[in-house]
C-alpha cells in the first residue's frame, strides 16, 4: 500500500472514499424508491459518454444536421445504437428524476434540514429540462423546429422586452443556423458542466445532512443518548460518529453498491427492451414528424412536445390569456421548489401522516398525469376544461398543503426505523 | 354523460395515432423484414417506379444491396438508372424547381416516409388511387386527400375506380359503396397488385431503418446477457445482507 500511502499524502482519496462510500452511514431501510439517485447518475454518464460519440459525426448546422444524423444512423458503426440511447437516456432520464422527485414528497426529504438539498435537485431538474429542449432542436427535423419555436416564443409574452427578448434567444427572427449552432454549444458544454456542478454540490449537500429514509425518522441521534448495544454494529467515519451516536445504519458500500447494481441491471434490461424493441417508444420517445427535414414554410397539423413537457406545457394551454399562462407554467415548477417552507408538519413521511396528506399528494400525482396526457392531444373544449380542472388540483395541492400542515395530525413517530 | 365519458377515454390514444391526419381505418400490412424477395420486389418497383421523382437521398445503393442479398454487378445492372456509383445515395433525377412548377411541391424525399405515415398508412394509400376527373391528373386518394401526384403505378393496376353496388339494405333496394375496383386493364391482378404493394410497403420500412434486423437480434444478445448478470446480482446481495438485521 505505499502507493496508496503516497496518494493519500498529496491528496485524501481514502479518506474521501471512506466518508463518501465505505464508511457513509446509510439507513437500512432503503426501499425501490431510493435507487432513482443512483439510476440517474448512470444515466447521465450515459448521456455524457454517447453524446460525446454522437458529436464526432454530427454536423451543427441548418443544412448539415438531419442529414448527419441519418449518417449516424446508416453508415456509422453502431451509430444507430449511440443515438437510441441518447436518445432512450434522455426520456430515461425524466422517468426517474421524476421518481426520484415524488420520492422526496412521499417521504418528506425536502423538510429541515435537507432544504438546500432539494434546491439543488430543483435546479438540476430545471437544467435538464433546458438541456433537454436544446438536444431536441439537434436532429432539425420537422418536431425539432416547431417545437422549439413554439417554446421560445413563450418568451415573448413577457411585456415591452418579450419580442426582443426573443429574437435575441433565437439570433435571428426565425429558428435558423443560428440558432442551431448556439443551441449545439449550450446542449453539449454549456449546461452538462453546469448539470455535472449541481449533481457534486446535490451529493455534498445530501452527504452532510444524511440521507433520509421511508420512515422519515433520523438515524443521527444526539452524542450520548444511545447505549452503545443499540447503536449500529458497523464502522462509519469519525466525521459522522464524533458528533453522533448512529442507529439502524449500514455503510453505503457494500451494502447499498451490491443492492443497487441489482435494480441498475433491471434497468437496464427495461431500457434494453426500448432501445431494441421499441426505440420510438410508439412516438413518445421520437415523434414520427421528426423524422422528415425542419420544413420553415411547413407548419405540422399538430405540434406536440416531447411527453416530459406535456404535463407543464398542459398548463400553459390551461390557461386563456398566454402571459398568465407562461406564468403559470413556470410557477409550476417554482412552487415545487417551495416545497420546505410549504409543508409545516411534524412528520416527514406519509408513513404518519393523515389521510387528508395523502389523498392531497395522490390527487396531484393524479392531476399531474392527467396534465401529461392532455399535452400530448390537441387542445379540445372537453380537453381544455380538464386541463383546467386540473392546473387548480395541482396547483392546490400545495395551497391545501400549506394550510393544514400546521396544526395536522400526525401518527406517533416512532424513536428508530421500522422494518 | 356517457358521451364525455368517452370522450375522456380517448386521451388515452397516443400521440402518433393522431399525427397522420387521415382518420379512417387502414388495412393492416403484415410486413416481414426478413423476407428478401418482399423486400428485392420492393426494391425493384420503388427504382422503376417512384425513384424518377422521389430521391432516397439517406441511403445508398450499395447498403441497399447489401442488406437485401442482391449482388452488386446485377443491381448496379438492373436497379440502378442514374450513372451514380454505387456508393452513392439515390437521388431522383427530377429538378426540383422545375417539379414544383408541374406539381405545387418538390415530391418529398421518401427515405423515411415509412417512420412518418406508418406501414398501414403506407400499404392503405398505394391501393386507394381512384378516377376523379376534377384533379389536375385524373386522380384522387382515399387516404390522401387531393394528393399531388398522379397514379403511376396504373400500368399494374389498372384504372381504379369507385364503385357502388345495388344492395338490399333494411328491406330496401339502395346504392352500397364498396370501395376502390380497378377496370382489369392493368398486368397485375388484384392479388398480384396488393402483394405488390405490401413488397414496396415492406422495402420502405426497410430504408427508414435499415438496421432493423441487427437491432432486434443484438437487443436478444444484450438483454440474454443481463438477465443474467441480473441473477447473479441479486445472489451477490443476498450473501452481502445476511448480517444485516
Amino acid at each position: 500500500m505505499s502507493l496508496m500511502n503516497w496518494i493519500d499524502k498529496r491528496i485524501p482519496f481514502s479518506n474521501s472514499m471512506k466518508l463518501h462510500v465505505t464508511e457513509y452511514p446509510a439507513p437500512k431501510n432503503f426501499n425501490f424508491w431510493y435507487l432513482m439517485g443512483s439510476l440517474a447518475i448512470v444515466v447521465l454518464v450515459n448521456q455524457i459518454v454517447t453524446g460525446i460519440w454522437l458529436t464526432m459525426s454530427y454536423n451543427p448546422s441548418a443544412e448539415g444536421a438531419f442529414a448527419s444524423v441519418e449518417y449516424i444512423m446508416r453508415d456509422v458503426e453502431f451509430g444507430w445504437l449511440l443515438r437510441y440511447m441518447h436518445s432512450t437516456g434522455a426520456s430515461a432520464f425524466f422517468v426517474v428524476v421524476y421518481l426520484h422527485m415524488f420520492r422526496g414528497m412521499m417521504y418528506g426529504s425536502y423538510q429541515k434540514p435537507r432544504e438546500l438539498l432539494w434546491i439543488f435537485g430543483m435546479l438540476i431538474f430545471l437544467v435538464l429540462m433546458a438541456e433537454a429542449f436544446m438536444g431536441y432542436l439537434l436532429p432539425w427535423g420537422q418536431m425539432s423546429y416547431w417545437g422549439a419555436q413554439v417554446i421560445i416564443s413563450l418568451f415573448s409574452a413577457i411585456p415591452i422586452i418579450g419580442d426582443d427578448l426573443t429574437t435575441w434567444i433565437r439570433g435571428d427572427y426565425v429558428i435558423s443556423g443560428a440558432t442551431l449552432n448556439r443551441f449545439f454549444a449550450l446542449h453539449v458544454i454549456a449546461l452538462p458542466l453546469v448539470i455535472v456542478i449541481l449533481v457534486f454540490l446535490h451529493l455534498i449537500a445530501l452527504h452532510e445532512v444524511g440521507s433520509n429514509n421511508p420512515d422519515g425518522i433520523d438515524i443521527k441521534k444526539p452524542k450520548g443518548t444511545v447505549k452503545p448495544e443499540d447503536q449500529a454494529q458497523y464502522k462509519f467515519h469519525p466525521r459522522y460518529t464524533d458528533k453522533y451516536d448512529i442507529v439502524d445504519a449500514i455503510p453505503f458500500h457494500p451494502y447499498y453498491t451490491v443492492k443497487d447494481i441489482v435494480g441498475l441491471v433491471g434497468f437496464l434490461i427495461l431500457c434494453s427492451l426500448v432501445i431494441f424493441y421499441a426505440p420510438t417508444m410508439g412516438g413518445f420517445f421520437l415523434e414520427p414528424p421528426n423524422f422528415t427535414a425542419a420544413d420553415p414554410m411547413k407548419t405540422p397539423d399538430h405540434i406536440a412536445p416531447v411527453w416530459y413537457f406535456t404535463p407543464f406545457y398542459a398548463i400553459l394551454r390551461a390557461v386563456p390569456d398566454k402571459l398568465l399562462g407562461v406564468i403559470a407554467m413556470g410557477g409550476a415548477i417554482v412552487v415545487l421548489a417551495l416545497l420546505p417552507w410549504l409543508d409545516r408538519s411534524k412528520a416527514r413521511s406519509i408513513r404518519y401522516r393523515s389521510t387528508l396528506h395523502k389523498v392531497n399528494l395522490t390527487q396531484f400525482v393524479i392531476s399531474f398525469i392527467i396534465l401529461g396526457y392532455l399535452g400530448v392531444m390537441p387542445a379540445t373544449d372537453l380537453y381544455t376544461l380538464i386541463a383546467r380542472i386540473c392546473t387548480v388540483l395541482y396547483f392546490g395541492f400545495f395551497i391545501f398543503l400549506f394550510i393544514y400542515s400546521k396544526n395536522e395530525k400526525i401518527k406517533p413517530l416512532p424513536e428508530r426505523l421500522t422494518k | 354523460m356517457m358521451k364525455r365519458f368517452l370522450m375522456a377515454l380517448a386521451f388515452l390514444i397516443p400521440a402518433a395515432a393522431i399525427a397522420a391526419g387521415y382518420s379512417g381505418p387502414l388495412d393492416k400490412a403484415n410486413i416481414d423484414q426478413s423476407d428478401k424477395a418482399s423486400l428485392q420486389s420492393g426494391a425493384q418497383i420503388y427504382m422503376n417506379y417512384c425513384l424518377g421523382c422521389h430521391s432516397m437521398e439517406y441511403q445508398r445503393y450499395q447498403r441497399t444491396f447489401e442488406d437485401l442479398d442482391i449482388p452488386l454487378d446485377l443491381g448496379e445492372e438492373f436497379l440502378q438508372f442514374t450513372g451514380d456509383s454505387v456508393g452513392s445515395h439515390k437521388f431522383s433525377s427530377i429538378d426540383a424547381d422545375a417539379s414544383a412548377e408541374w406539381f405545387g411541391l418538390t415530391p418529398p424525399d421518401l427515405t423515411m416516409v415509412a417512420r412518418v405515415r406508418g406501414a398501414d398508412w403506407l400499404y392503405t394509400y398505394f391501393r386507394s388511387f381512384y378516377v376523379d376527373d376534377s384533379r389536375p391528373f385524373g386522380v384522387n386518394n382515399e387516404v390522401f386527400e387531393n394528393v399531388g401526384m398522379p397514379h403511376v403505378l396504373q400500368e399494374l393496376q389498372g384504372v381504379p375506380r369507385k364503385t357502388w353496388e345495388r344492395r338490399l339494405v333494411d328491406g330496401e333496394m339502395k346504392e352500397v359503396y364498396v370501395g376502390i375496383k380497378s377496370d382489369g386493364t392493368g398486368s397485375m391482378s388484384d392479388e398480384e397488385f396488393d402483394q405488390a404493394m405490401l413488397d414496396l410497403t415492406n422495402f420502405l420500412v426497410y430504408t427508414g431503418e435499415p438496421m432493423i434486423l441487427e437491432r432486434q437480434r443484438m437487443g436478444m444478445f444484450v438483454i440474454g446477457f443481463l438477465l443474467i448478470l441480473l441473477i447473479l446480482s441479486i445472489l451477490l446481495k443476498k450473501e452481502y445482507w445476511r448480517d444485516v438485521k
